[in-house]
């Protein structure tokens, strides 16, 4: 475990030595949700009906700003390569390097999310519900997305190749969380949303990191 | 270990592999195109025409086989994918990456044929239906599998990301699948409910069973004859190939 | 049989563009598929054939 959490402070601190990567994809969330009542129109009622689904959706494409480059540089100065050759499992090194790049790239964007809110009228408990829809859901982003990472590690076009792998994948995280707002909206209760997409997140938790060092290993052969 | 498995692992090899499906391919062709004028002649001029829908519903004899085989060749594209990661044997990833352009051909199609049935009946090109949207999800996940594999120089470290790529997606499928069923009826209002099937004839029923078993036919011929272009095109440097195409 | 011409059998009932788009499109793309693969074969086999005669050129040469 003190592999795991090494790796975790490690990335962190890595992250934190050049913060304009990490703020990129937080201002292009910002200025996307701000870009939307811009191109539709101030109106509040349509805006509430579409606040949920252009969050989750600018959350989807920020963080995907942010995974080309989970890998990418552990891989070119071959710190990568020394991790699967260390003695603590490369699994458990994969899955800190995964809350890492949550805490970065996730966690901002929930923490963001009930200001951004605002500007769609949405009221407090509606807010609430989406915070806490994006607290589960953007793990399982992060989780989704680092299997798409491993895949396309080093591999021409990677990025938009990415895009293309992770995207489909991200689905029933958006259904389910842009879900939950909307039925807390409709008056019907989150509940049934918020434990599927909590469902969802405990299966990722289990297979993600172990699918992510599969593919790592294959990239690294 | 068991002689008929040793067997199995022979054939299993590309060198073997070639030549047999040299021999295959011509029946899987015959099998196809007997079906096809069976099923043809079934769905043109045996099946009676609908009470509803009239001549449209004659469509269901190629949108319904279509979006079986898309499905189909999904999982036998990650059957393959599996055993070649389990296994590590060449033959697999050759042929899961021989399936992937079929089946993404036969979602296209069945959302082509979707689209043209759905305009007269239903009044739009496209409706977000639970079925139609995991139908165009899944050509998305065809296409990320085949960029991903062409995207990657080295064959056998694409045969495995694409394999744990596929593994991944039959994972998901069922999910996506749930999730988008989940969404639909909570937007119930803004759809049309198209669970209500017509209600279906003998004929019909026969007419689409033969049909979709053209659509496999061919699909087997199809995909054995890109996966000896493959086997040609990745094993060229071997002593083999050179006396099989002599 | 409930075509009593080969105009109606054309026109399907007024669905005519609808019934033969998609079943026209069926027949092209399940034309074209195979006709590419075996294209692709076909080339593989045809460079192979080439290398082989040029390696047969190369041997002649050496040793006549």
């Amino acid at each position: 475990m003190n592999a795991f959490f090494a790796t975790v402070r490690r990335d962190l601190l890595l992250a934190l030595r050049r913060k304009s990567e990490v703020l990129t994809a937080v201002f292009f969330f910002v200025i996307v949700t701000s870009l939307f009542p811009l191109g539709i129109g101030p109106e509040p009622v349509l805006l509430k009906k579409i606040a949920p689904g252009i969050l989750w959706v600018a959350a989807l494409l920020a963080t995907l700003l942010g995974l080309p480059r989970l890998f990418a540089a552990d891989h070119v100065d071959g710190t990568l390569e020394q991790m699967a050759l260390s003695p603590s499992s490369l699994g458990l090194l994969v899955a800190g390097k995964i809350l890492a790049h949550w805490l970065l790239c996730g966690l901002p964007l929930v923490l963001l999310a009930p200001v951004l809110g605002l500007q769609f009228d949405l009221d407090a408990p509606a807010l609430g519900i989406l915070t806490l829809a994006l607290l589960l859901g953007t793990p399982l982003l992060s989780l989704i997305g680092a299997i798409g990472a491993a895949l396309t590690l080093g591999v021409r076009g990677g990025g938009v190749l990415l895009a293309l792998l992770v995207l489909p994948l991200y689905i029933p995280a958006l259904i389910f969380g842009a879900g939950a707002v909307e039925a807390h909206i409709a008056g019907l209760g989150a509940g049934g949303h918020l434990s599927l997409l909590a469902a969802m997140l405990a299966l990722a938790v289990f297979f993600a990191p172990w699918a992510t060092t599969a593919a790592l290993r294959i990239a690294l052969e | 270990m068991n002689q008929s498995i040793i067997q199995w692992f022979r054939f299993g090899s590309p060198q073997a592999f070639y030549p047999i499906a040299g021999r295959m391919i011509p029946w899987f062709w015959a099998a196809a195109a007997a079906f096809g004028i069976a099923g043809l002649w079934i769905s043109f001029f045996v099946a009676p025409t609908d009470a509803q829908q009239g001549e449209g519903y004659r469509i269901i004899f190629v949108h319904v086989p279509a979006s079986w085989m898309s499905m189909f060749l999904y999982l036998i594209m990650a059957f393959w994918a599996g055993l070649g990661l389990a296994l590590n044997t060449r033959l697999s990833g050759m042929m899961a990456q021989a399936v992937a352009p079929t089946g993404a051909l036969m979602a296209l199609l069945s959302l082509w044929t979707g689209a043209l049935w759905g305009k007269p009946m239903w009044g739009a090109w496209w409706v977000w239906d639970a079925r139609l949207t995991s139908e165009l999800i899944l050509f998305f996940l065809y296409l990320g599998f085949m960029a991903l594999q062409a995207a990657i120089d080295d064959p056998r470290r694409a045969d495995k990301a694409g394999a744990i790529l596929a593994l991944v997606g039959v994972v998901n499928i069922p999910i996506i699948y749930f999730s988008v069923k989940w969404w639909n009826t909570l937007h119930q209002g803004s759809t049309i409910n198209l669970t209500k099937a017509p209600s279906m004839a003998h004929t019909m029923l026969w007419g689409m069973l033969l049909m979709a078993l053209c659509f496999w036919m061919y699909s087997i011929a199809v995909a054995l004859t890109r996966v000896r272009a493959i086997i040609l095109e990745r094993e060229r440097h071997t002593d083999w190939v050179k006396h099989a195409v002599e | 049989m409930q075509w009593n011409s080969a105009g109606e059998f054309f026109a399907m009932g007024g669905y005519a563009f609808y019934v033969w788009g998609s079943f026209g499109a069926c027949a092209l793309l399940m034309f074209a598929e195979p006709f590419l693969a075996k294209r692709r074969l076909s080339e593989v086999r045809q460079s192979l054939i080439r290398e082989l005669l040029a390696d047969e050129l190369e041997l002649k040469q050496k040793n006549p």
